[in-house]
C-alpha cells in the first residue's frame, strides 16, 4: 500500500512513453495468442462438432457427413432405457443435493462457533482432506472397507451377530454410497466458501446482538445466515443447473452388473455407446440432449432466484 | 498462554443454558464428522501395515496387527505400479508447468485496459464455463488430430481453464498497484519485459495456486487416459490402480516372485493386503504437499470469491 502512495505522484496525462508503450500492444496478442488458440481448438471445435448429433456421421466424410435432421434424437427418446437413465441421473443428482448441500453449510457455521484457533485449524485440515483424494481410491477405499467377505464393516456386523451385507453389488446400496461417500469427500472443503463468507461478517452485528440478549443460534439464524445468503443462493443455482451433469467418474467405478438397472446414467451411457460401439452420431445427441436440458434448468433456477432474491449468475 | 486460557475459561463460564446446550451440539457434530472422515484414513494405512491373516480375519479395527511390511514388498515387485508411477510424475509435472504458464500468458494481457481484445477473450472463456463441447465430439477431435495413445491428449486440452484465468487476472489486478505498471512504461519497458520481470515476480502466490491445483487434478484423473491411452505402458497411475482395486486384476506373478508363498489361500490374502498398501503409496505425494495445497487451494477460493 505504502508502494502505492509513493508511486502515485506519476503524472497520469499520457505520457510520450506510454504511448510507445501502446504501440506496442502487438506484445499482448503475442501472449494470449497461445492459450486462445488450444482454448479455440479443445473447447470450440469439439462445440461445433455437436452438429454430428444431427448427420449420419462417417469418420471418412467428417462434418460433411449426410444431415438427417433430429433422427438420433428421436431414437434416444423412443429407447426403453431412456426413462430409465434419466430418472437415475436425476434421482442422484436429487439425493446429492437435498442431503449433500446443507451439510458443508452447517459445518461452517460449526466451525465458525469454534473460539480455539488451533482446534478449528486441525479440525479443518483434517475434514479437507478427503478432496485430495482421487475418484479411484476413494471407490477402492470403499471396496475394502465395505467388502462382502473381508471388510471392516461386515466384520462388525459379523461380530453383533448379523447377516454380512454385499454393499457393492446391491442394488439398493448404490444411491446411499454414492451420496455419503460424496458428502465425506467434499462436504469439508465446500465448506471453505461458505467460511470465507462467513469471516467477512461485521463483528459489530455480533457485539450488538449479545448486548440485547440474543442466544448464540439466534445470532446464527439472524446475522450469519442472512450474510451468507448470497453464496448460499449462487451455489445452489449452479448445483441445480448441474443436475443432469452427474460425474462420470465414480459412477463408473461403481458400477457392476448387479447394480447397473440404478447406476447406468446419462454419460455412462454415452460413454459406452459412443466409445466402445462407436455410435458417435446418436452419442453425440444424447450428450447435446444433456447439455441444452441443463442450460434450461440453470436458466430457469437463475431467473426464478433473480426474482425471489435479487441474486443472480447473469 | 495461562493468560488466554484463563480468559477463554471465564468466557465459558458467562454461556447461558441454551447457548451450551447450543455449543454441546456443535461440538458432537464436529467431532463426530471429524471421526468419520479419519476413521477410514486410519484404517487403511493400519490395515496396510498388518498381516495378511489378520486383515482377512478382521482383527485390524484401529492399529496394525501383527505389523509387517508384506503388502509393501508385493507392490515392490508390482512393475506396472512402477511404470504408472513414472508416467503420472512426467504428466503432472509438464501439465503443471504449462498450465501455470499458459495461464499467466492469458492473465496478465485481461488486466491491461488497452488491451483492444480483452472483452473477446473474456466472453470466450466465460462460455466454456456454462457449455462444453462433449464427450464423444472431444473424443472425434482427439483422433482427428492423431493425438490419440500420447501423452498430449491428456495435457492439451484443458491447460487453461476459464476458472483459472479469472483468479489470475483477479490476483494480478488487486495485488500488483496499476502506478506499478505506469511506471514500467515510463522507463519504456515494454509488455513483454513488464511480463517478465515485473507480473511474473509478483504473481507468485497465484502461480503456486495454479501449479498445485493443476498438479492434484492431473495426478487424480483417470478418465482422459481411459479415453485416450491403449497401451499399458503409458497407462498414468490412476488407470494402473483402477485395474488392481477396482476391476481386482491382481498381477499374481510378482506375488510369486516373492518365493515363499504357495498356498493359493495364503495368495488370495496378500493380494486383499497389496490393496490397501498400494492406496497408501499412490496417495505418498499427496500426503507430501498436503500442507502446501491446503494453504494453497483455499487461497485459490478466497480469490475467486472476491469476483465470484
Amino acid at each position: 500500500m505504502n508502494h502505492s502512495v509513493r508511486v502515485a505522484k506519476v503524472p497520469r496525462t499520457p505520457h510520450k512513453s506510454l504511448r510507445a508503450k501502446h504501440s506496442k500492444v502487438w506484445q499482448l496478442y503475442v501472449l494470449c495468442a497461445l492459450p486462445v488458440l488450444l482454448l479455440l481448438v479443445f473447447s470450440y471445435i469439439p462445440m461445433v462438432g455437436n452438429l454430428i448429433a444431427f448427420q449420419d456421421y462417417s469418420v471418412r466424410r467428417g462434418l460433411a457427413s449426410e444431415f438427417v435432421g433430429f433422427k438420433y434424437f428421436r431414437q434416444f427418446f423412443e429407447m426403453p432405457i431412456f426413462w430409465q437413465i434419466m430418472k437415475n441421473t436425476v434421482l442422484l443428482s436429487v439425493y446429492s443435493i437435498v442431503i449433500g448441500f446443507p451439510f458443508p453449510i452447517l459445518l461452517a457455521l460449526a466451525f465458525n462457533e469454534l473460539s480455539h484457533a488451533r482446534t478449528k485449524k486441525i479440525l479443518q485440515t483434517v475434514t479437507y482432506a478427503p478432496y485430495f483424494i482421487s475418484t479411484v481410491v476413494l471407490v477402492s477405499i470403499m471396496m475394502q472397507v465395505l467388502h462382502y467377505r473381508y471388510g471392516i464393516v461386515n466384520s462388525v456386523i459379523k461380530s453383533f451377530g448379523g447377516q454380512p451385507i454385499d454393499f457393492l453389488s446391491k442394488k439398493e446400496a448404490f444411491r446411499p454410497m454414492y451420496v455419503l461417500s460424496g458428502i465425506w469427500q467434499g462436504a469439508g472443503y465446500s465448506s471453505v466458501l461458505y467460511f470465507a463468507a462467513l469471516s467477512g461478517v461485521d463483528a459489530s452485528l455480533y457485539e450488538a446482538a449479545t448486548i440485547d440478549g440474543a442466544t448464540k443460534l439466534k445470532r446464527v439464524i439472524h446475522i450469519d445466515i442472512p450474510c451468507i445468503l448470497p453464496t448460499i443462493v449462487i451455489t445452489l443455482i449452479l448445483n441445480t443447473g448441474s443436475i443432469l451433469s452427474v460425474g462420470f467418474e465414480k459412477v463408473f467405478l461403481l458400477q457392476n452388473a448387479s447394480n447397473y438397472a440404478v447406476s447406468e446414467i446419462i454419460s455412462t451411457y454415452v460413454y459406452k455407446i459412443g466409445v466402445k460401439d462407436a455410435q458417435f452420431s446418436l452419442s453425440t445427441a444424447i450428450g447435446l440432449f444433456n447439455a441444452v436440458v441443463n442450460f434450461i434448468i440453470l436458466f430457469i433456477v437463475n431467473k426464478i432466484a433473480s426474482k425471489i432474491s435479487d441474486i443472480s449468475l447473469f | 498462554m495461562t493468560g488466554t486460557r484463563k480468559r477463554h475459561k471465564s468466557k465459558k463460564i458467562r454461556l447461558t443454558v441454551p447457548d451450551r446446550i447450543y455449543m454441546g451440539c456443535i461440538y458432537t457434530f464436529l467431532g463426530l464428522f471429524t471421526l468419520a472422515v479419519l476413521y477410514p484414513l486410519i484404517y487403511v494405512i493400519s490395515a496396510s501395515f498388518s498381516s495378511p491373516t489378520a486383515l482377512i480375519r478382521g482383527k485390524v479395527v484401529l492399529l496394525p496387527v501383527d505389523p509387517g511390511l508384506q503388502g509393501y514388498q508385493a507392490i515392490f515387485a508390482t512393475s506396472q505400479v512402477w511404470t504408472g508411477y513414472g508416467n503420472s510424475i512426467i504428466y503432472t509435472a509438464v501439465y503443471a508447468v504449462l498450465s501455470v504458464m499458459l495461464t499467466m500468458m492469458v492473465g496478465y494481457p485481461l488486466t491491461r485496459k488497452e488491451f483492444p481484445a480483452k472483452k473477446l477473450v473474456t466472453v470466450l472463456y466465460t462460455i466454456t464455463m456454462f457449455i462444453g463441447g462433449g464427450m464423444i465430439p472431444a473424443y472425434l477431435l482427439i483422433l482427428k488430430l492423431h493425438l490419440m495413445d500420447t501423452m498430449w491428449a491428456l495435457i492439451l486440452p484443458g491447460l487453461t481453464g476459464a476458472w483459472n484465468v479469472i483468479i489470475t487476472r483477479t490476483f494480478i489486478k488487486s495485488s500488483i498497484p496499476e502506478e506499478l505498471f505506469e511506471a514500467t512504461s515510463i522507463d519504456g519497458g515494454s509488455y513483454f519485459q513488464c511480463f517478465f520481470y515485473m507480473v511474473l515476480p509478483l504473481s507468485k502466490p497465484i502461480m503456486a495456486v495454479l501449479a498445485l491445483s493443476a498438479a492434484t487434478s492431473m495426478w487424480n484423473s483417470y478418465f482422459s487416459a481411459l479415453l485416450y491411452i491403449n497401451t499399458p505402458s503409458k497407462f498414468p497411475l490412476q488407470l494402473i490402480l483402477r485395474n488392481i482395486l477396482v476391476q481386482n486384476n491382481v498381477d499374481f506373478t510378482a506375488i510369486d516372485k516373492m518365493g515363499s508363498i504357495t498356498d493359493m489361500m495364503q495368495k488370495q490374502y496378500l493380494s486383499e493386503l497389496l490393496k490397501y498398501s498400494l492406496i497408501v503409496v499412490s496417495s505418498i505425494p499427496l500426503l507430501i504437499f498436503y500442507p502446501f495445497i491446503q494453504k494453497y487451494f483455499i487461497k485459490g477460493v478466497m480469490v475467486g470469491s472476491i469476483k465470484g
